[in-house]
């Protein structure tokens, strides 16, 4: 699907900054004044094609949800602007915005907060239509019906509520209601990880069946290597609240240039006997957010060969190392021991 | 706890359909004063089960038309004071904020006077009370509780992901609040009118009692206690069957409240299951 890089981008994120403020102490929350900030999100760049899947990968707490969040307006954005079909979602407010939300949906990762449990499930899938006004009374029923086949579920359990699911069975109404109003994009925000493995394969193939009818474009959070390999086009490694690599999914997994990236995949567990490569194991754990390091954020933990002070002064800009390989990285790549 | 629950809401409904259909079950008129010298202060008997005041009224029945002002008073303001502790908490919960630290500020204020000292204040400065004034008093004054507790559950509910995803639907603020996080609320709402009905009982009767409730001569439980107070000793049954009608009353919606609680929540339920087991 490398054509679908020469498509124009759908959605282009500039510089996307999300800080949450850390109050301390009774002066502070009196007066306002925040003394530190977390950087969920620092200096996020990247643009997706109409059609394509991105890939966000990374470890818990590098700030993907947070940054699949700010660019749906879910949370603010402190700053940088996000770019849908030419609009800037990250200044719109009110009714701009509203109408506006109806191109970009989410499904989540917990399919069990994600239902409201007082709301039969129909009535969740329906909402959407309702508030867009694109179907109402017997037009919406026979939308939410011709919905709930297309991700796989029986139209007759729209009367049900979603306590009398499964989680594999949830997250398909997750996707159904998201469909509902007809998005040109879907943030995934680990959709399959809170699932058995037979069930996210089901999901997962769900996913890609739509993307080809519907010509969705995908913006996939996940930390499972293995399934972003399978569904992505490109992916985005994350740490700290930074894009640190990005590349097509096949050269990246074959080639992964940056050290994170490096050390990520090295603890991708292979099927064939005997060619385990060599585990790189990270040591410590990553920086606070609160406090990040000047530099390269990861290079307290990194394992290049060649690292030295520079790293520690210069922030690695997101560089084209090979052709539409991009790496945070201001050394020679090298080579997985 | 579901055997409470059961007998706890036969006693409330006992008393509501006797009270409703008081014209037909109470067997005298209860203002009529038949012989005021000859039948006063009769123990109870056949004829008078709950005897006679010292206006040679019949107790039982201005206990039964009593629990039609008791009950009234209590449930309507119950309904004002949920509504109102229910929107306000909804408010500075979803708000949050500036507003909600404004909001909350004001209800820990008036938490922190006494409500029946804010409630003697109040209807100190009327003479000849109106009932409704009454129930708007009692109303306005019970429901800084709640509106914590419902703040604090829409609070915790507006970062759960349907809300978010309602949101990234397109939905409306009102919208989110009514339809997705209110109906998740509304066990701890039902769980604390039944407790408030329970408690604006006591409330009103002991306002009553200070002749600052119901004035005569329309009666209510306190009232007619207070009627009784002063020859307790040589006409006792005058206070206590009112007394009993309170007590009943009240400990039956507290259990009623408590068995709803207990079934609205799910970790409550854990524990019986495991009890169960054991």
């Amino acid at each position: 699907m490398t054509s679908a890089r020469t498509n124009p981008a759908l959605l282009q994120v500039t510089r996307l900054r999300k800080d949450f403020p850390v109050r301390q102490g009774l002066q502070h929350s009196l007066f306002g004044r925040n003394a530190a900030a977390i950087r969920a999100v620092n200096d996020v760049s990247f643009d997706i094609a109409r059609g394509e899947t991105l890939g966000v990968v990374g470890e818990s707490g590098c700030g993907k949800t947070t940054m699949g969040r700010a660019i749906l307006r879910l949370i603010e954005p402190t700053s940088g602007s996000v770019v849908f079909d030419g609009i800037d979602v990250a200044t719109l407010h009110g009714a701009a915005l509203r109408s506006m939300r109806r191109k970009m949906q989410v499904v989540f990762q917990d399919p069990f907060s994600s239902l409201n449990p007082r709301m039969t499930v129909g009535a969740a899938v329906r909402e959407g239509m309702l508030i867009h006004h694109l179907a109402e009374g017997r037009a919406a029923d026979h939308r939410v019906k011709t919905l709930f086949e297309e991700v796989g579920l029986n139209p007759d359990y729209a009367s049900r509520y979603p306590h009398e699911f499964s989680g594999g069975q949830r997250q398909r109404i997750g996707v159904a209601r998201a469909l509902s109003v007809e998005p040109e994009m879907i943030v995934c925000d680990e959709p399959v990880s809170a699932l058995d493995v037979s069930v996210q394969a089901q999901v997962i193939n769900l996913m890609q069946d739509l993307q080809r009818d519907r010509g969705l474009t995908y913006l996939f959070i996940a930390h499972d290597l293995s399934v972003v390999r399978h569904i992505a086009d490109r992916v985005a490694v994350m740490y700290l609240g930074r894009i640190v690599e990005t590349a097509s999914a096949d050269d990246l997994y074959s080639n992964p240039t940056m050290p994170y990236t490096q050390a990520l995949l090295s603890a991708v567990p292979r099927p064939e006997p005997g060619r385990q490569t060599a585990r790189i194991v990270l040591q410590g754990e990553p920086p606070s957010p609160a406090n990040p390091p000047p530099g390269c954020v990861f290079y307290s933990r990194c394992q290049h060969p060649l690292k030295d002070d520079d790293c520690t002064r210069v922030v690695p800009p997101l560089e084209e190392k090979t052709p539409a390989h991009f790496a945070a990285c201001i050394k020679q790549p090298s080579q997985l021991p | 706890m579901v055997r409470h629950a059961g007998i706890a809401s036969g006693v409330i409904a006992v008393i509501v359909v006797v009270a409703l259909l008081a014209p037909w079950v109470a067997p005298y008129d209860p203002i009529a004063q038949p012989d005021i010298i000859g039948l006063k202060n009769l123990a109870p008997s056949f004829s008078h089960p709950f005897g006679t005041d010292s206006f040679s009224r019949d107790v039982l029945s201005r206990c039964i038309y009593g629990a039609r002002i008791s009950l009234s008073v209590a449930a309507l303001a119950t309904a004002i004071a949920i509504t109102l502790g229910t929107l306000y908490g909804a408010i500075a919960g979803y708000v949050g904020g500036a507003v909600d630290a404004v909001l909350m500020r004001i209800v820990d204020a008036a938490l922190s006077i006494p409500r029946v000292l804010l409630l003697i204040a109040i209807l100190a400065l009327w003479n000849g009370l109106p009932l409704w004034l009454l129930i708007v008093v009692l109303g306005a004054t019970g429901w800084f509780g709640l509106s914590r507790m419902v703040r604090a559950q829409v609070l915790s509910m507006r970062e759960l992901d349907f809300v978010a995803a309602a949101r990234a639907l397109g939905a409306s603020g009102p919208r989110i609040l009514f339809r997705h996080i209110l109906p998740n609320v509304l066990p701890t709402i039902i769980v604390a009118a039944t407790l408030g009905v329970g408690h604006v009982i006591i409330l009103e009767a002991g306002l009553s009692y200070l002749g600052l409730g119901v004035q005569p001569p329309s009666a209510s439980w306190g009232s007619i206690i207070q009627d009784g107070a002063d020859q307790i000793g040589a006409a006792w049954w005058i206070s206590l069957f009112p007394g009993l009608l309170i007590v009943t009353t009240a400990i039956a919606c507290n259990a009623l409240g408590d068995a709803l609680r207990a079934a609205f929540d799910p970790r409550e339920n854990a524990v019986t299951m495991a009890e169960l087991d054991s």
